[in-house]
């Protein structure tokens, strides 16, 4: 599984060569599509980060997860996470910034750290993702459509503990 | 909601600290977080950029779509009762795209999919959830951004998280669509009741009219 990114480098290129496809020009044209998307992500960024840090060095962050720690700990799922839990559907750069730093204080090969890491990857920004695709036509959202996308968040939540668990015993 | 959101964060973080005396520690993490962000903005946008070089010369190749064409058959039995092909196509362009880690290209074609629902009349129903829910599950195939978070910091195997990372999606994604079966199962009998009880005429011209009545009920239900 290590060796995914060098395989599909040399996959694609053996593709290009025999598509006669121009490797450098679309590569950089790729490459530079998504630095300005990482350098339009930093400003949004810094913003959060300083939040998430202030909320997670003031010790906020560790007085919530403890509280409901008996709870979580009872269902198996490591009360580092819980701040991200909670962050997850509402902002992706909030979610960013709080995985950065709680794989700055875990392991990112302990259980909390995979866990962690499934959780964001399992995953996506529910509320910004609806907003955005319904204010698109103007219509406003079904809740049905928040109920279905909020239980397979959940869901997903629930279940990145365990499936970590049978993966990594 | 996000800014809401910065506030609950900063409000928290400014009351526990004057709670536990960690001022020091406030003003210190205020300082080094902006430092953080950027530092995490240079570690992403490598890989980011990598990603995305790569995935253009796949997208060039014809990957996205084959991966198209490939899933349309199984979207197809998601979406029993939409009979919009130009937007089942798009549908399955954006499922495509997502899989493979190209949001430009998912957001893009995901919109145009929303829109074309929206003219069939089919953005309040169980199809629009169904396709919200895709992009809300978040079902990709390489998560690099996360992956390459976790060798920033040290990981011995950052793309261990792959497969969990997969069928963690799907199970959710399983989760949301039992839970859209369930929510739309009672809707679309209260909607043919209520089609029946105001238009006794148009019983007959029901089944064959699906995207007329959907206009009308809208129509009904804005006047």
């Amino acid at each position: 599984m290590q060796m995914i990114v060098p395989v599909i480098i040399l996959l694609t290129m053996t593709a290009a060569k025999i598509k006669k496809v121009d490797i450098a020009e679309s590569f950089c044209e790729g490459a530079r599509d998504n630095l300005i998307l990482a350098f339009e992500l930093c400003p949004m960024l810094i913003f959060l980060m300083t939040a998430v840090s202030m909320f997670t060095g003031s010790g906020a962050a560790d007085h919530i997860s403890s509280a409901a720690a008996p709870l979580t700990e009872r269902l198996g799922f490591p009360k580092e996470c819980l701040p991200l839990a909670l962050v997850r559907p509402i902002s992706g750069s909030a979610s960013l910034s709080l995985l950065d730093k709680l794989l700055s204080e875990v392991s990112p090969d302990s259980f909390a750290g995979r866990t962690a890491s499934v959780m964001m990857g399992a995953t996506e920004t529910t509320l910004y993702t609806i907003t955005l695709y319904y204010s698109s036509v103007k219509t406003r959202p079904d809740p049905k459509v928040f109920v279905c996308s909020f239980a397979a968040d959940i869901t997903g939540f629930i279940f990145a503990p365990l499936i970590v668990r049978l993966f990594f015993k | 909601m996000l800014e809401y959101l910065m506030l609950l964060l900063t409000a928290s973080a400014v009351f526990f600290s004057v709670f536990t005396g960690n001022i020091d520690k406030l003003s210190q993490a205020a300082l080094n977080g902006c430092g953080d962000a950027v530092s995490l903005c240079i570690t992403l946008a490598g890989s980011m950029a990598l990603w995305g070089g790569i995935m253009r010369i796949a997208e060039k190749c014809g990957i996205t779509r084959m991966l198209t064409r490939l899933l349309s058959l199984p979207l197809s039995v998601l979406f029993k009762d939409l009979d919009d092909g130009k937007a089942m196509k798009l549908i399955s362009l954006n499922t495509a795209a997502n899989l493979l880690g190209l949001g430009n290209a998912a957001t893009s074609a995901g919109l145009r999919a929303m829109s074309e629902l929206k003219r069939t009349g089919n953005d309040s129903g169980k199809s629009a959830a169904v396709f919200i829910l895709l992009n809300t599950a978040s079902i990709q195939l390489i998560p690099v951004t996360v992956a390459s978070l976790r060798q920033a910091h040290g990981s011995e195997a950052p793309w261990g998280i792959m497969l969990p990372t997969v069928i963690t999606s799907l199970l959710a994604l399983a989760a949301g669509l039992l839970t859209a079966n369930i929510l739309y199962m009672k809707g679309e009998s209260e909607n043919a009741d209520d089609r029946s009880r105001n238009n006794p005429a148009d019983d007959d011209s029901s089944k064959d009219q699906k995207g007329g009545h959907c206009r009308k009920l809208l129509r009904r239900r804005k006047g």
